[in-house]
């Protein structure tokens, strides 16, 4: 029995069976990324009025907080398959490390971009160095710098620990980045309390918010399953199973 | 048409959020493309060496 327990964790080891999930799963991931996101982005451009304080120029926030977001829980994806591949020595989890990083510097670079086409209008100015602003982009060097590293080396193995030891010693931005809001005074606004009796947004606004998170989520689901089934084949490309697998 | 011409100038702002809509698209549309296309390629090279082999 217990030689049994751990069966699924260890078929999560195995290169051409992740290949083969990641390649069913992705379109599904993808439709209800796409459903959610038309549906968010009609409620947040057109259904949903507009701001009190900020007229129209508020709908930033159902492309900015996603991406926003992600580019932490993505930071959250590569750090913790990086604690994986450095502990458990599997090497399918700095596979998947090394596919969510650009993807995650990607939404670090459209947080950055279109946070700042939110601060010009709002705030007088696309940049401060303030303590969000800064920590966020510190984020988006982490991501270069782990991408650079684990590039590197000849050995894939050796750029595989490398960039996951940075990838550890760069967690500790992501508290700051959440906090910085709270430690330091900042341009920024603070967290906004999304539900509960004193909700600080409209549920007319915080539909469509919800719904782009989602559908943010899932869309970066189906990317970084597609990118874990290339860097497994380019890992991989003189195996069986990969000419199988490609039949 | 006037409802139209509103949509577009987002009360003024206009000028900030459709260019961050369209920067979300551009980087979503390469999020998706770029891995289709890697996967593609190297289906299409892993298959060609494994039909040249035997």
């Amino acid at each position: 029995m217990d030689k049994y327990r751990w069966a699924w964790f260890h078929r999560f080891g195995s290169p051409p069976y992740v290949y083969r999930i990641a390649g069913l799963w992705a379109p599904w991931f993808a439709w209800v990324a796409g459903l959610s996101m038309v549906a968010g982005l009609y409620g947040g451009l057109w259904a949903s009025p507009p701001d009190y304080q900020q007229g129209d120029g508020f709908r930033i926030i159902y492309v900015h907080v996603p991406s926003a977001y992600l580019s932490m829980m993505c930071y959250g994806v590569v750090a913790a398959a990086s604690a994986i591949g450095l502990i458990w020595r599997m090497k399918i989890a700095h596979t998947v490390a090394v596919a969510a990083a650009p993807l995650g510097a990607s939404f670090t670079f459209l947080a950055l971009i279109t946070g700042s086409l939110w601060g010009r209008p709002m705030w007088g100015t696309y940049w401060v160095w303030d303590a969000r602003l800064t920590s966020e982009l510190i984020l988006l060097f982490l991501y270069l710098g782990f991408i650079a590293l684990s590039r590197a080396y000849e050995d894939s193995r050796s750029g595989d620990r490398a960039g996951a030891v940075l990838a550890l010693v760069g967690v500790v931005n992501l508290p700051i980045i959440h906090y910085s809001v709270v430690w330091w005074s900042s341009l920024h606004q603070g967290s906004t309390k999304f539900f509960g009796n004193d909700a600080e947004i409209q549920t007319s606004m915080l539909v469509p918010l919800l719904l782009m998170i989602f559908g943010f989520t899932f869309l970066f689901a189906a990317c970084l399953a597609k990118r874990v089934q290339g860097e497994l084949l380019e890992r991989e490309r003189h195996s069986a199973w990969a000419a199988e697998a490609v039949r | 048409m006037s409802s139209l011409h509103e949509f577009l100038s987002m009360g003024g702002y206009g000028a900030y959020v459709w260019p961050a809509y369209g920067l979300a698209a551009i980087v979503i549309v390469i999020n998706i493309a770029l891995p289709l296309r890697r996967l593609r390629r190297l289906q299409a090279d892993i298959r060609r060496r494994a039909g040249a082999a035997p």
